[in-house]
């Protein structure tokens, strides 16, 4: 596991696709990240749907309502994932909010987390002096690696602790906006950018939020070991015909 | 036991503030300056001015004759019907308007479920000229169409929450969305005792001034500054914990908390969250939510909308949980017929929200010469078409 996350970040220009579990169709899940995988991206970040996604936008959200209707499950997402894990070998990342983990369980969910082949997880919702208190032991007792997120209000001296505390890598937001914003970068953000790369942090860095296609992701890639695309890979599974044409389009119009 | 918040903004277990890193920033903002602001003299004068000069404040504490004959004991309304808008909301919007000023913010955005808060909301706004966005659930935007009309006049702008079930939750989703995108020059004012820390404490603290009257209103009527019972209903829980305030530490005082039972708590057709929920995080609070297994919060339901919350503040998780609260329930048809009652009894019209308190007598025991306060937290206008609509159908 120490090994999928960091043979990764060896490379550069890390594209991380993140998808909503159960969505379009509740089986969807695998042959989506497969075909990603098919299609040349670096790692995937796999969404665990909530009814009240307070970090997301109006296109993940709307993924998510759609998937908990489709009647996805965390135990049918584990279940995904553990199939998937019979070919994939690119890094999963599973993403999700804290009240998911409380009901399912903190230590059942770590526990099978780590089982089914997840290496790092990102809850949003969980503040990084409650982690460091109350589960951060647990997640490195199985294995797990956490990555967190800083924005551009982000102090650096809080930057400094998100980054220690983050074992797979630091998550970028890069602007102030939930997941799904405007589709160019403005200066305020390349700045941001700037100030974010000058600090030197060990911890690999992918920029997320606000990056759609080719001109963002290139943008990022230059202050970042790679990024994170979501609400724009969403938008395109929405309209899509044939996932597997729409998945290889999509791939090769970014990387 | 503690009721009040500890140094990490936790009850007990409950409270806290579970929120993305990208709302981190506001709230420590808000977390660093808001006590120094509202305990500073210079805001204490104009709060208390305010109350007593707009809002109208003091309330009165009215003992009900007719009431008391009829329950075998001594009742007590505290009448926040009274105040300027119809209901205790103004009592935390002027609070929060004032803290906004001098924390510099420029842009106010709220959440709201009737609309009550939402037209608080509008209201101060409109006095401190400054521009008010109010999310509200497109469902919501449809049953409460005067409230919605009332905000416009006011000069808000109304946006309607399509996301999720379009309700309160949603409005409350869409509300810290905005927050999160404009960080610098705007002001989230939340209308009850939940979300984040230190909201819940903020606003109880605002809504503190009904015990705070009640203490000195009782003492004068009856010799004694405080009650045997104090009865508020729940919806997040605001004017219960303002009720509730000064009593908090007074084991001798019962504290009953009233939740909508909407249809009754096995129908799946309820609000009562403590009956039926479990604990977990909703809005950045750990508290009790009504969930399923998976995590995922599931729509509340009561004939009245201001209780319509799948949430209650993690005071009130404390509360509940360490049984220093009796929470109690009353269903949609139990709350009208307690309206009607009090209308017929005391010629007072209250809020739905309201008489879901005034419905608890009837699930107590009564002692003769108890003392008991119900919280009349708001007045019953703005409920007219749902009241026209019993009286066509007879009761
Ligand atoms: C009159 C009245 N009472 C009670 C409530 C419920 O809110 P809370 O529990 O915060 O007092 C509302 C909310 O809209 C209300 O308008």
């Amino acid at each position: 596991m120490e090994n999928r996350i960091q043979n990764t970040f060896q490379k550069k220009r890390i594209l991380n696709i993140y998808l909503t579990a159960g969505y379009p169709k509740l089986a969807d899940t695998v042959t989506i990240v497969q075909e990603l995988v098919k299609n040349g991206v670096d790692m995937v970040e796999i969404g665990m749907p909530f009814s009240d996604p307070l970090a997301d936008g109006p296109t993940i959200q709307n993924s998510s309502e759609i998937a908990i209707k489709n009647g996805i499950t965390l135990d049918l997402i584990f279940e995904q994932i553990q199939e998937i894990r019979k070919t994939v070998e690119i890094p999963i990342i599973l993403m999700g909010y804290f009240n998911q983990l409380l009901q399912f369980g903190i230590e059942q969910f770590l526990e099978k987390a780590a089982q089914v082949g997840v290496d790092s997880l990102i809850i949003p919702d969980l503040p990084i002096d409650i982690y460091q208190e109350e589960y951060k032991s647990l997640v490195e007792k199985y294995g797990l690696k956490m990555s967190f997120l800083i924005t551009p209000q982000t102090s650096e001296e809080r930057i400094h602790l998100i980054a220690k505390e983050s074992r797979a890598f630091l998550y970028v937001v890069s602007s102030y906006a939930i997941t799904g914003g405007k589709s160019e970068i403005e200066d305020y953000q390349t700045q941001y950018f700037e100030r974010i790369k000058s600090l030197n942090i060990e911890t690999p860095k992918l920029i997320g939020f606000g990056i759609s296609n080719k001109e963002t992701f290139e943008t990022a890639c230059q202050y970042a070991e790679g990024a994170i695309i979501g609400s724009a890979f969403i938008k395109a599974l929405e309209n899509s015909p044939n996932l597997k044409e729409t998945i290889k389009e999509f791939v090769r119009n970014i990387k | 036991m503690n009721y009040t918040v500890d140094k990490k903004g936790f009850y007990g277990e409950f409270g806290g503030a579970f929120i993305p890193e990208m709302l981190h920033h506001n709230v420590e903002e808000l977390k660093s300056c808001y006590l120094d602001i509202i305990e500073s003299d210079e805001f204490k004068k104009e709060f208390k001015q305010l109350l007593k000069d707009y809002v109208g404040r003091p309330t009165p504490l009215y003992f009900a004759k007719r009431l008391s004959e009829k329950y075998g004991a001594n009742i007590y309304l505290k009448r926040e019907d009274l105040n300027h808008t119809g209901a205790h909301k103004v009592n935390n919007t002027v609070g929060q308007i004032l803290l906004a000023k001098k924390m510099g913010k420029t842009r106010i955005i709220a959440e709201t479920g009737a609309g009550q808060h939402g037209v608080a909301t509008a209201t101060v706004c409109a006095l401190m000229n400054m521009p008010c966005i109010v999310y509200m659930g497109e469902i919501d935007i449809q049953r409460q169409a005067p409230n919605v009309a009332r905000m416009q006049m006011l000069g808000a702008e109304v946006k309607a929450a399509i996301s999720g079930s379009k309700t309160l939750k949603d409005a409350t989703n869409e509300a810290i969305r905005d927050w999160i995108a404009n960080p610098e020059d705007t002001y989230y004012l939340i209308g009850s005792v939940v979300g984040p820390h230190p909201y819940p404490d903020m606003v109880a603290r605002f809504q503190s001034i009904i015990s705070e009257e009640m203490q000195y209103q009782l003492e004068e009527q009856t010799g004694k500054n405080y009650p045997d019972k104090v009865i508020a209903c729940v919806g997040g829980g605001s004017n219960a914990a303002g009720a509730f305030y000064h009593f908090l530490d007074n084991e001798k005082v019962e504290l009953i908390a009233v939740e909508a039972d909407g249809l009754g708590i096995n129908t799946g057709k309820t609000a009562a969250t403590t009956q039926i929920g479990s604990e977990g995080i909703i809005h950045g609070s750990k508290t009790y939510l009504m969930q399923n297994s998976e995590g995922q919060i599931t729509e509340p339901h009561s004939i009245s909308a201001g209780l319509d919350y799948p949430g209650i503040g993690p005071l009130h998780a404390h509360l509940f949980k360490s049984k220093r609260g009796t929470f109690l329930g009353a269903t949609d048809q139990e709350a009208l017929n307690a309206a009607f009652e009090l209308t017929k009894l005391e010629g007072i019209i209250p809020a739905l929200e309201s008489a879901h308190a005034m419905a608890a007598l009837n699930k107590i025991k009564l002692k003769n010469d108890e003392c008991v306060v119900v919280n009349l937290s708001g007045r019953g206008d703005k409920d007219m078409e749902t009241y026209m609509r019993v009286m066509n159908n007879g009761k």
